[in-house]
């Protein structure tokens, strides 16, 4: 057992309400341990039925056990909580696709790529299912929901050549854990913490908004409080990025620095695989 | 006139705003209104309220004070929030082309005489 799952598990067991089996379970997944993985995610199916993050990972784990009915309720029921969730309309698409029905699959990949145009890995899917001669070979989930890693330098961080470097940038993943950066204060890295658990799924939240209101994509958010100015962009469908800057500087320019690390961040995501 | 029409007419006089509401953050309901056809002003309410509250206690957990307002930029327009007192929050939503400096002037003054 490596020492993140021996902390995962030890987590679970001391906070069993906690959305820790979301990590336990994936963790699990991609070192081939699915009968484990399995448990964990029907633990946090049952705990948490109304959780389309909890649905998606059932669905990965189904699929990568070969249970692709398993694997398509559950991404249904994620798609039913979450109409836009772009993993489990990818996740569909490849079970269509395995199983020969190639017109569903492009249209899935399309109603995601129209959540999601920024998502260059949608588009790739598409032309290479558009230009597959069958349904064989199907391209994996993994695959599907990730482009092409370019060569790319990995000792560097991304936010390097920001002004602050990583303080005052935070990226977060869709479970509100934080994948870089730190926020500059007293409380450390434990307020970058906090704040990343806040910013699960405010990403979808924005995206539901604006496409409700009629107002097409999000692109930022920008937060001003009496003691910072905040900015907020998504550097990819799965991830937030948050800039925050001390209240003398205009938000204009905050806008203009999230901007730049979302790029940076983009780059950085797509490298690390 | 109550404060709360005086605010809606403030902010939907600058150019560019598409209507404006009065909302209840705690519940995501409309209070006052005042919306050009097209807009739906429960929905802007639900999801306006929703995101204000999230954002708030994003900034409680940074050690921050509430924000003082929002602009959530969409590539065919905008929401702006500028939270006012007793839980009421004042929202407007914008086209692409409108004066932003001025709403976001109109709507904190007039979010502080919200009752």
């Amino acid at each position: 057992m490596t020492d993140d799952i021996r902390a995962l598990t030890a987590r679970l067991a001391d906070e069993p309400a906690s959305l820790a089996f979301l990590e336990l379970a994936e963790a699990l997944r991609r070192r081939g341990q699915l009968e484990a993985a399995y448990k964990v995610a029907r633990g946090g199916v049952s705990r948490y039925p109304g959780l389309a993050d909890a649905h998606d990972l059932m669905a990965r784990v189904l699929s990568d056990q070969g249970d692709l009915a398993g694997a398509f309720d559950a991404w249904s029921s994620a798609l039913q909580l979450d109409p836009m969730r772009t993993s489990a309309l990818k996740g569909i698409a490849f079970l269509y696709f395995r199983a020969g029905d190639r017109d569903a699959a492009l249209t899935h990949l399309e109603r995601a790529l129209d959540v999601d145009p920024d998502d260059p890995a949608i588009p790739q899917a598409i032309s290479r299912l558009a230009a597959a001669p069958s349904p064989a070979p199907a391209p994996a989930p993994a695959e599907v929901a990730a482009p092409e890693p370019p060569p790319a330098p990995r000792v560097r961080g991304p936010f390097e050549e920001m002004d602050g470097g990583e303080h005052g940038i935070l990226l977060v993943d869709a479970n509100g854990l934080r994948l870089r950066g730190r926020l500059a204060g007293e409380h450390g890295d434990a307020a970058g913490d906090r704040v990343a658990a806040q910013l699960a799924g405010v990403s979808r939240e924005a995206a539901r908004a604006t496409r409700l209101l009629g107002l097409g994509t999000w692109h930022s958010i920008a937060v001003e409080s009496p003691d910072a100015h905040l900015v907020l962009a998504h550097p990819t469908a799965d991830t937030v990025l948050l800039a925050a800057r001390d209240p003398s500087l205009p938000m204009g320019r905050v806008t203009l620095l999230a901007e730049r690390a979302a790029r940076a961040a983009r780059a950085w995501l797509e490298a690390e695989g | 006139m109550s404060a709360t029409r005086t605010a809606l007419d403030r902010v939907t006089r600058v150019p560019g705003v598409r209507g404006a509401l009065v909302i209840a953050a705690a519940d995501g309901l409309v209070v006052a209104e005042q919306l050009m056809d097209g807009v739906d002003g429960r929905a802007a309410a639900a999801l306006t309220g929703s995101l204000v509250g999230r954002l708030a206690r994003t900034a409680e957990s940074a050690g921050l004070r509430p924000p003082a307002f929002v602009h959530l930029r969409g590539d065919a327009g905008s929401v702006l929030a500028a939270p006012g007192p007793d839980d009421l929050v004042l929202v407007a939503v914008v086209s692409p082309d409108a004066n932003l400096g001025l709403a976001r002037l109109e709507m904190i003054e007039a979010a502080e005489r919200l009752i």
